[in-house]
């Protein structure tokens, strides 16, 4: 176990190391950084001495790992556009990512949990067949789609909804701010939640149906059955139990996709969170904020991937025994 | 993927064998997938066939008329019958910018596609033939990338190919940015089907054969071993195609696709975007069905043809 735990950490340490080579390989070579920072009657004379200053000319190993300390303190530099430094930016704004990537992925289990046991065990009833047309039409349009959808129905035609923003926020502790404790604030989480999950939503439905087809069929269900187990105990605690192992996994890694696609529901309903900041850096070509973004969700991504590999290690039992 | 014996009764023998194949058999008792296929190419036709039937001609400046912006469609008040479906902002038939949008739309889907897999299946064979530390490499570069989402990718190497490009050029490359973004962002999957079915092939006596005769490692690769791992990759490609569609748009419509001038279904979609709030729905739900019909229909045929050359799932 340790072991293990020992090599994954590892991997993931070298993927890290990669990563921020290459955000650092993005971060000086792609614009030179001096031009971005200095006006245009700088002289030549200002702009070597600002060179020297930051450090520019130092052989590339020591600006590297230059940058690599910079970023374990998260200090990812200014940003070009907005003249701040990027860890403000981010942390400002992470609060909001957050908080409607995990509606949506409770949004996605609470509703696709359910519709993927009943399609699962009842494969020929017409709401079987209905969910699984309808998880082809939400895995075929495209999530900004969907929002434009949800913006017309909802807030252009009905005006039940709000179409833009977080709604009103309350702070908490000196920089976390939420939307979850003010009717506007719920409010304007529904719909982005919705745009967001609804991909995730017909993944995990999908997954479900396989994987309880796929567990009904085993002998244990069957000699379940056989003692005279009611359905209700076969299906909930024999079969649900074990489907769980795999949707686990691909919850726990389609998290980080949910962080990602963030980006796309953030554009739409201009949600003021990660995604929405990175979108504008990759227009204006705001390196800084592009390589910040690109290490904080190689963090994010690989320590939901070493989390799961723990977690799956230590739901399946049969991954502990008889193996190195 | 059953290989059909070769036959030396012409072409209407080969013909007649094609149609006698399981698939063929497969297709037509599936009702929906039918469906799906006439869908496919009459929308792949209306796109590519856009010059000649296309009622207006969206880039003939002569021809359009700020006069004419944003008109409805014909079933509501103040429409004008020329227009069926309405008109966008600067007054270019809706219907006509789709069929062109559709088109670009396509060929950039398909342009990455192939690209992807042509990146995918070289790299997948060097890994698989030659195995040891260019096997590792590859694959570890694969398994770094398969952490991120494909998109997320894409959006990364558009945002630093403009930084490089920058400016004026950006329309003149954005075609080629995006085609560049996505083929790199989507090449792992198909690398790893490759190598998975190379290790297996390079076992067998056919390989062992030519490795006998003295033939050079390259030619092995592409004309012994290919051939007999493209079925797979057929599978894959069919279903990456929807997939690179809907990212094709999604990037467009995030403005960092295909510009204003050369619109994709994704940039229609933009455009109307911003004319949602004030009523002229249609500028942005007319493209979006659209691309939801091709994408709906494209996933179909993929589903089926996987489902149809998986030999567990044959009854």
């Amino acid at each position: 176990m340790i072991l293990f735990a020992a090599r994954r950490l590892f991997q993931a340490l070298i993927v890290m190391l990669v990563v921020s080579f290459l955000a650092f390989t993005m971060f000086r070579f792609v614009g030179d950084p001096i031009n971005q920072m200095v006006g245009i009657e700088t002289s030549l004379e200002d702009r070597a001495a600002l060179r020297e200053s930051l450090g520019l000319n130092d052989p590339m190993p020591l600006q590297f790992a230059r940058f690599v300390a910079g970023a374990l303190r998260f200090d990812f530099g200014t940003s070009y556009q907005f003249r701040q430094p990027v860890a403000d930016l981010f942390a400002k704004r992470i609060p909001a990512t957050l908080e409607l990537s995990l509606t949506s992925a409770l949004f996605a289990l609470v509703i696709g949990v359910p519709m993927g046991i009943h399609a699962g065990l009842k494969r020929e009833s017409a709401l079987s067949k209905l969910f699984m047309s309808l998880s082809l039409v939400g895995i075929s349009l495209p999530t900004f789609f969907i929002g434009i959808l949800l913006i017309f129905l909802f807030s252009v035609t009905l005006q039940w909804l709000p179409s833009f923003g977080r709604g009103d926020t309350v702070q908490i502790g000196s920089w976390w701010t939420t939307g979850f404790l003010t009717v506007s604030g719920l409010k304007a989480l529904i719909l982005p939640s919705i745009t967001l999950g609804l991909y995730q939503m017909t993944l995990i439905m999908r997954l479900i149906r396989a994987e309880m087809m796929e567990v009904i069929r085993s002998d244990y269900i069957k000699f379940a059955r056989a003692r005279g187990l009611p359905d209700r105990i076969v299906h909930f605690r024999h079969a649900l139990k074990n489907t769980l192992v795999p949707v686990v996994t691909i919850t726990g890694l389609q998290l980080g996709s949910i962080v990602a696609f963030a980006t796309i529901t953030e554009t739409v309903f201009q949600w003021p969170g990660m995604g929405l900041l990175f979108l504008h850096a990759v227009q204006n070509v705001d390196i800084p904020i592009m390589s910040a973004y690109l290490m904080l969700t190689a963090l994010l991504f690989v320590t939901i991937n070493f989390i799961v590999d723990l977690l799956y290690f230590l739901i399946d039992p049969r991954l502990r025994v008889g193996r190195p | 993927m059953a290989q059909q014996p070769s036959r030396n009764d012409g072409v209407s023998g080969a013909v007649a064998a094609f149609l006698d194949h399981d698939l063929v058999h497969a297709f037509l008792r599936s009702r929906i997938t039918v469906i799906a296929a006439i869908f496919t190419l009459v929308l792949i036709g209306a796109a590519f066939l856009a010059p000649w039937i296309a009622p207006h001609d969206p880039f003939d400046l002569a021809s359009i008329s700020i006069m004419d912006a944003r008109v409805p469609p014909v079933w509501m008040e103040y429409a004008d019958p020329r227009f069926l479906i309405g008109t966008d902002d600067q007054g270019r038939d809706l219907l006509s910018g789709i069929m062109y949008g559709m088109r670009i739309s396509l060929i950039v889907g398909f342009c990455s596609v192939v690209a992807a897999a042509a990146i995918g299946i070289t790299l997948g064979l060097i890994a698989g033939y030659c195995g040891g530390k260019v096997d590792a490499l590859i694959m570890r570069i694969a398994d770094v990338q398969l952490t991120f989402p494909a998109i997320l990718i894409a959006l990364l190497i558009d945002g630093v190919a403009n930084g490089i490009v920058g400016g004026l050029d950006r329309e003149v490359y954005a075609f080629y940015i995006l085609i560049v973004a996505m083929a790199l962002s989507f090449w792992v999957q198909y690398a790893r089907t490759v190598r998975g079915s190379t290790m297996v092939e390079k076992n067998k006596e056919y390989v062992q054969a030519a490795r006998v005769i003295g033939l050079p490692a390259p030619v092995i690769m592409v004309r012994h071993i290919l051939p007999n791992v493209m079925g797979p990759v057929l599978v894959i490609a069919t279903i990456n195609l929807a997939l690179a569609i809907v990212t094709e748009s999604s990037l467009s419509f995030l403005g960092v696709g295909m510009p204003p001038t050369q619109p994709s279904l994704g940039t229609l979609i933009a455009i109307g975007n911003d004319f949602l709030y004030s009523g002229e729905w249609w500028i942005a739900i007319f493209p979006g069905l659209a691309l939801a019909l091709l994408v709906l229909n494209v996933n179909l045929l993929g589903d089926w043809l996987r489902d149809a050359l998986n030999p567990k799932l044959r009854g």
